[in-house]
């Protein structure tokens, strides 16, 4: 009883020599949509033009990246991993190419997430939801389980002949043949993921002997589940219902933006043609549905912009097709702006406005935080020097009536090589500094590569100097000076006494 | 039972009539609600099978995995003490004194003695050993009974005029109240003591004080007044004051004596532990 929600009725159509009209109906149409509904199947065609080889390009260069970055070397020297993009959790430690982020730096990875949502902005502002079309893992995933089915299955409408039909051989083995590769694309995407969290030639060859962490194969099976329930199950219904960026997108499209759209003041009043049949009076649309039947989300384009709708842009190829054979200018289906399609039903036209505020805006901010993150990067210390004083007690009196004050100091090695560091201080009248553990006079320390070294420093200032602490007050500063390098670093801090 | 179908909406009635034709829309809870309920329910029979659940008299259902909380952190505990087992063993097999010498033990020594001292010390000597009034602080270089890896390590296992046999034991004695000196004579002597740090206000006064001092406290002060660590005497010239600097400290001290008390940890500490315990005090800054 569903099944005739899409189907419409078998009566023949007034079928033209030249076109003829696809049966089928928009299930995710506006009229049809509610909540609770059983979700009806939908059998997107294969489109051809310009826009398919775009998406198909596209698919292959994001899957691209996505299976093979893991495996690009990247040489660092003998101690640390050879994976030019690695987060490895172990170590707490963040490669990617030149780049070593640790978990104090992680400021760059929100930084880099800042810059990606303003270029998901400003991308959104200029051609509406070119992310959701072309680049957004689900389409991607989906288009290409699509791909899968249509490949055991057939094109449209002999999927939805298999799918009517009685459960044959044939179609257990289709069907199966179809879900086992999901899986297999499922698998080999939870086993790509994984690989960015350890060397990817040691781990695959621990997964295929059976001796990889038990961690990574729960994370392989996750991702292989989601992937296949996702991309080859759940498909437009994740756009539909579950992720919100579609209910976001809104706020960055306005007049100028540039959108999937159906020209209805050239296209309607539509209706079927037939050859020799005047264009008079009537629009450039057939009503040939051709937009509808290759939607991967099943929605009629020519009901306008909607929410459901991800712009793809396969509907122009399959629009294109169709008015190259009516004889008619391509374009029914285009990218327009608002503006323009305003301007176009009072038969003018609108200058397109790539660079108008908004865009200008998001421009800014992206120069902004590139800019941020840049100085960050270009002033990025590979040292890290932390003073803590004691708190309790805030200083001690000793025997001869001087008073000791105790820092606990972390150095923080970050270059890949041992370091000696001699640690001053500057600013306290007859001070002397004595690192716990050093012999006396010894002021310098060794931190080991990669290491975080923590030492105790006993300050003593002299009873007869404490008087001149009341007059210049109680700041100081410690000097951490490389040996090699000959760099300091200087950290204030506050030398305490009796009042 | 026939299906009773509302003209009106045309969706399906759960059959009951009231009134005549009251009449209830049958709106069954999405399927996967259901099913994920009873698949709830399902989990929970199984669980309830193979984990500990049910209450009985005097015991409880076990569960087919045998798992118990207890054991699990039984485990745990093991298993941390299987991890520090290195190092243990090698703080009972270095010297006292040479386990600053290494880096690692020391770090593992002081850890282990802060939590200790945390435990143990801190209620007397404080959370960061800096002491009060009658309870020594253990961050500065005065040290009544010495300030070696030895001494500390002693004065922790058999305590100062603790019930332990070896305990470190003295007495100052109560010269005010056993009438060995009069009130001038303790308040001269008081002063005297005060100006070996300059702090005596009264130069006629601590001269007097002189010769009290001479008579009565240099056998154990030392004439100097700078104490004597092998009997526990406190140096009286140093700018630390156990029991306060102000003239009336000093005056009761020497009338009533003092005679604060520390237990001896042996036996309620093990020997191991006391060794950490001693580097952690050593390593507060003031160790010899």
């Amino acid at each position: 009883m569903s099944e005739n929600k899409f189907l419409d009725d078998p009566k023949p159509a007034a079928a033209t020599p030249s076109v003829t009209s696809i049966d089928v109906k928009a299930v995710n149409r506006k009229e049809d949509r509610s909540l609770y509904a059983t979700r009806q199947a939908i059998y997107p065609k294969l489109a051809h033009g310009s826009y398919r080889k775009l998406k198909w390009i596209l698919m292959f260069i994001t899957l691209g990246i996505y299976y093979l970055v893991p495996w690009i070397r990247w040489d660092r020297g003998p101690d640390l991993p050879s994976q030019a993009v690695l987060l490895d959790m172990a170590h707490e430690r963040f490669f990617l190419f030149g780049l070593e982020i640790w978990p104090q730096e992680f400021y760059f990875v929100t930084g880099l997430l800042v810059l990606s949502a303003l270029l998901l902005f400003l991308a959104t502002s200029i051609a509406g939801r070119v992310w959701c079309g072309y680049f957004c893992p689900q389409t991607v995933w989906t288009d290409l389980m699509i791909f899968v089915e249509r490949f055991w299955q057939g094109d449209r409408n002999a999927r939805m002949r298999l799918d009517k039909a009685p459960w044959t051989i044939e179609k257990i083995s289709k069907k199966l043949a179809t879900h086992l590769t999901w899986l297999l694309i499922g698998v080999l995407t939870g086993g790509a993921f994984i690989f960015y969290f350890a060397d990817a030639p040691t781990l695959l060859r621990e997964l295929i002997s059976g001796t990889a962490p038990n961690v990574a194969y729960i994370f392989l099976g996750i991702l292989a589940g989601t992937t296949y329930l996702l991309g080859g199950i759940a498909r437009e219904q994740l756009c539909i219902y579950m992720c919100p960026w579609p209910r976001i997108q809104g706020a960055m499209i306005d007049h100028d933006t540039y959108l999937v759209g159906y020209r209805d003041w050239r296209g309607d009043p539509r209706g079927s043609h037939h050859k020799g049949d005047s264009w008079d009076n009537r629009g450039d649309c057939v009503d040939c549905k051709a937009c509808v039947a290759v939607c991967p989300m099943g929605i009629d384009i020519r009901d306008g912009s909607q929410l459901e709708c991800i712009q793809c842009a396969l509907c122009i190829d399959a629009c294109d097709a169709i008015m190259n054979r009516v004889g008619r200018p391509q374009g029914l289906i285009a990218y327009e702006t608002i503006a323009n399609q305003e301007a176009a039903q009072k038969g003018g036209t609108s200058k397109p406005k790539i660079f108008r505020a908004r865009t200008l805006i998001y421009l800014g901010l992206i120069g902004l935080v590139s800019a941020i993150m840049l100085w960050a990067l270009a002033n990025r210390s590979l040292l890290e020097v932390n003073v803590l004083p004691d708190r309790n007690p805030y200083f001690v009196r000793l025997s001869s009536g001087d008073i000791r004050n105790g820092y606990t100091v972390k150095i923080l090695n970050k270059l890949h090589e041992p370091r000696t560091f001699k640690v001053e201080l500057t600013g306290l009248p007859d001070a002397s500094l004595r690192i716990a553990g050093n012999p006396d006079g010894n002021q310098t320390v060794e931190v080991p590569t990669d290491v975080l070294r923590e030492i105790r420093i006993f300050v003593v200032v002299p009873k007869k100097s404490l008087p001149q602490l009341d007059k210049q007050g109680e700041s100081f500063v410690f000097t951490v000076t490389d040996q090699d390098a000959d760099r300091t670093t200087r950290r204030l801090s506050r030398f305490r006494r009796p009042k | 039972m026939s299906k009773d179908v509302d003209e009106v909406t045309g969706i399906e009635t759960t059959g009951h009539v009231w009134d005549d034709d009251l009449r209830e829309l049958n709106k069954p809870l999405p399927k996967w609600w259901l099913y994920t309920w009873i698949a709830t329910i399902i989990w929970g029979i199984g669980y309830m099978i193979a984990y500990p659940a049910w209450p009985m008299v005097n015991d409880y259902t076990k569960g087919l995995l045998g798992y118990s909380q207890r054991a699990a952190v039984t485990q745990q505990i093991e298993d941390g003490k299987k991890a520090q087992s290195k190092m243990w063993s090698g703080l009972e097999t270095t010297p006292l004194n040479a386990v600053a010498a290494n880096p690692d033990l020391l770090r593992f020594a002081t850890a282990s003695g802060r939590t200790v001292f945390g435990e143990n010390c801190a209620p007397c000597h404080g959370r960061g050993a800096q002491g009060f009034k009658g309870y020594p602080n253990l961050n500065d270089d005065d040290w009544i009974w010495g300030g070696s890896f030895e001494s500390i390590q002693k004065t922790i296992r058999h305590g100062i005029r603790s019930d332990h046999e070896e305990t470190r034991n003295n007495a100052m004695p109560r010269f005010g109240i056993d009438e060995a000196l009069d009130k001038k004579q303790i308040s001269d002597v008081s002063e005297y003591v005060l100006s070996l740090s300059g702090l005596s206000k009264d130069a006629a006064a601590s001269g007097r004080g002189k010769t009290v001092f001479a008579e009565q406290c240099v056998s154990c002060h030392g004439e100097d007044g700078k104490g004597n660590q092998e009997l526990g005497a406190p140096n009286l010239a140093d700018s630390v004051w156990l029991f306060g600097s102000e003239k009336a400290d000093v005056v009761q001290s020497v009338h009533t004596g003092r005679g604060g008390k520390m237990p001896a940890w042996e036996g309620r500490l093990d020997p191991l532990t006391i060794k950490a315990l001693t580097v952690y005090v050593h390593s507060l800054g003031g160790g010899q």
